[in-house]
């Protein structure tokens, strides 16, 4: 693989981390991040859709009329959100159930609309699969770490394995004022980060 | 009595920003100024009610007699970005002066989750129309009075030395979860 490729996937990964630095998609990281796992999980159903619309939208985009384009972007996303729902809904129905309306929601995530009116529309398929991945892992990386952190410093667990006794977490944390506190440093960290690189 | 309760629920219990976590985008991106935040608000009230009736009767009269369920998503979201081009249509004919007032609003609403949101909840919290209409006005009003009270401590906060690593969102995401913080205080007022 190119130089060029490579750098499409750091470029989601890192630099326009759509968590970190582009600072969209916030419903679903604060929602869904109450632990790792769960969080991951929206990350990876997040990324599918990401992956599938940037796809399908490369290679429609010169059949798509330019005034429709945002509706014509919308069913694409739609199609790609049903079909991860239904897929949920039949092999992972724990899974479905505790990130609930937030699956369909992925439909008016900015993240993916944004990813293909900027990206999918101008460039060709194979990149605009490159450019999913990136955006799709950053997605999930932060949605991962966010929901490690606040598993760990709520009920001291990491993925389910114990690393401080229960009744020392701060359960605030897993509650909703608690993501919003994390979330805000975990930006300032990243910011900090950023600086001094 | 059940409308009162699901009044207290949406606005202050379950508060549709700062414990459902939908429409953190406008709630962050709008709420720099009172008069945004007012004028956001009217605009999701408007339309989120409009929004949860349609696609309530939607539901009842074509996805549910047809057994076609699995085309909620995508027959919502287009339900809602063809009624939120409507009222704008509507909207500039028949009231120039609210047209002003909302105006740059309302394309922003089509990817405003809370809309999408509410008309999903109340199918899946099982209520009739007219609970339906209620849940949508309660949790338009708790919307707006989230906007509105984040924009009030946004305003002060900006005439505020922060560290330069927090300025901006970092520091909102503080506030906003400090805010929630105190929201959480009504939890047990309506089980």
């Amino acid at each position: 693989m190119n130089n060029s490729k490579l750098k499409i996937i750091l470029n989601g990964l890192v630099t326009e981390n759509p968590t970190f630095v582009l600072i969209l998609g916030m419903c679903p990281t604060l929602a869904t991040t109450s632990s790792a796992i769960n969080g991951m999980s929206m990350g990876l159903a997040t990324l599918f859709v990401l992956v599938g619309s940037n796809m399908a939208i490369a290679l429609l985009k010169n059949v798509i009329p330019d005034k429709v384009r945002i509706p014509a972007y919308v069913v694409v996303i739609a199609t790609f959100v049903s079909i991860v729902e239904m897929t949920m809904q039949a092999y992972l129905p724990a899974l479905y159930e505790s990130l609930g309306i937030f699956i369909p929601l992925i439909v008016v995530n900015c993240i993916v609309l944004g990813r293909a009116e900027a990206f999918a529309a101008k460039n060709t398929v194979f990149d605009s699969f490159l450019d999913g991945l990136g955006i799709g892992l950053g997605f999930t990386f932060a949605l991962t770490l966010l929901g490690a952190i606040r598993e760990l410093l709520g009920t001291g667990k990491t993925l389910g394995m114990i690393v401080f006794p229960e009744h020392y977490g701060m359960l605030i944390f897993v509650l909703a004022p608690g993501a919003f506190i994390a979330l805000g440093y975990l930006i300032a960290a990243f910011n900090r980060l950023k600086k001094t690189n | 009595m059940t409308y009162i309760l699901i009044f207290i629920s949406a606005v202050f219990v379950n508060n549709i920003v700062l414990s459902q976590f939908l429409g953190i985008c406008p709630f962050l991106g709008v709420s720099k100024r009172i008069e945004t935040a007012l004028g956001m608000s009217g605009a999701v009230a408007f339309v989120m009610t409009i929004a949860t009736i349609f696609t309530y009767i939607i539901q009842k009269s074509v996805l549910d007699p047809f057994h076609i369920g699995y085309l909620q998503t995508i027959t919502y979201i287009l339900i809602i970005a063809a009624l939120v081009q409507l009222v704008e249509i509507i909207l500039k004919k028949i009231s120039p002066a609210l047209y002003q007032a909302l105006g740059v609003f309302l394309p922003l609403i089509t990817t405003n989750c809370t809309i999408l949101g509410v008309a999903l909840l109340v199918i899946k919290k099982d209520f009739n129309l007219l609970e339906s209409v209620v849940f949508a006005i309660s949790t338009a009003v708790g919307f707006g009075l989230a906007l509105i009270l984040f924009a009030g401590i946004r305003e002060q906060l900006s005439m505020v030395k922060v560290p330069k690593a927090m300025e901006g969102t970092p520091i909102s995401l503080l506030t906003a979860g400090l805010l929630a913080m105190a929201f959480m205080g009504f939890a047990g007022i309506v089980k």
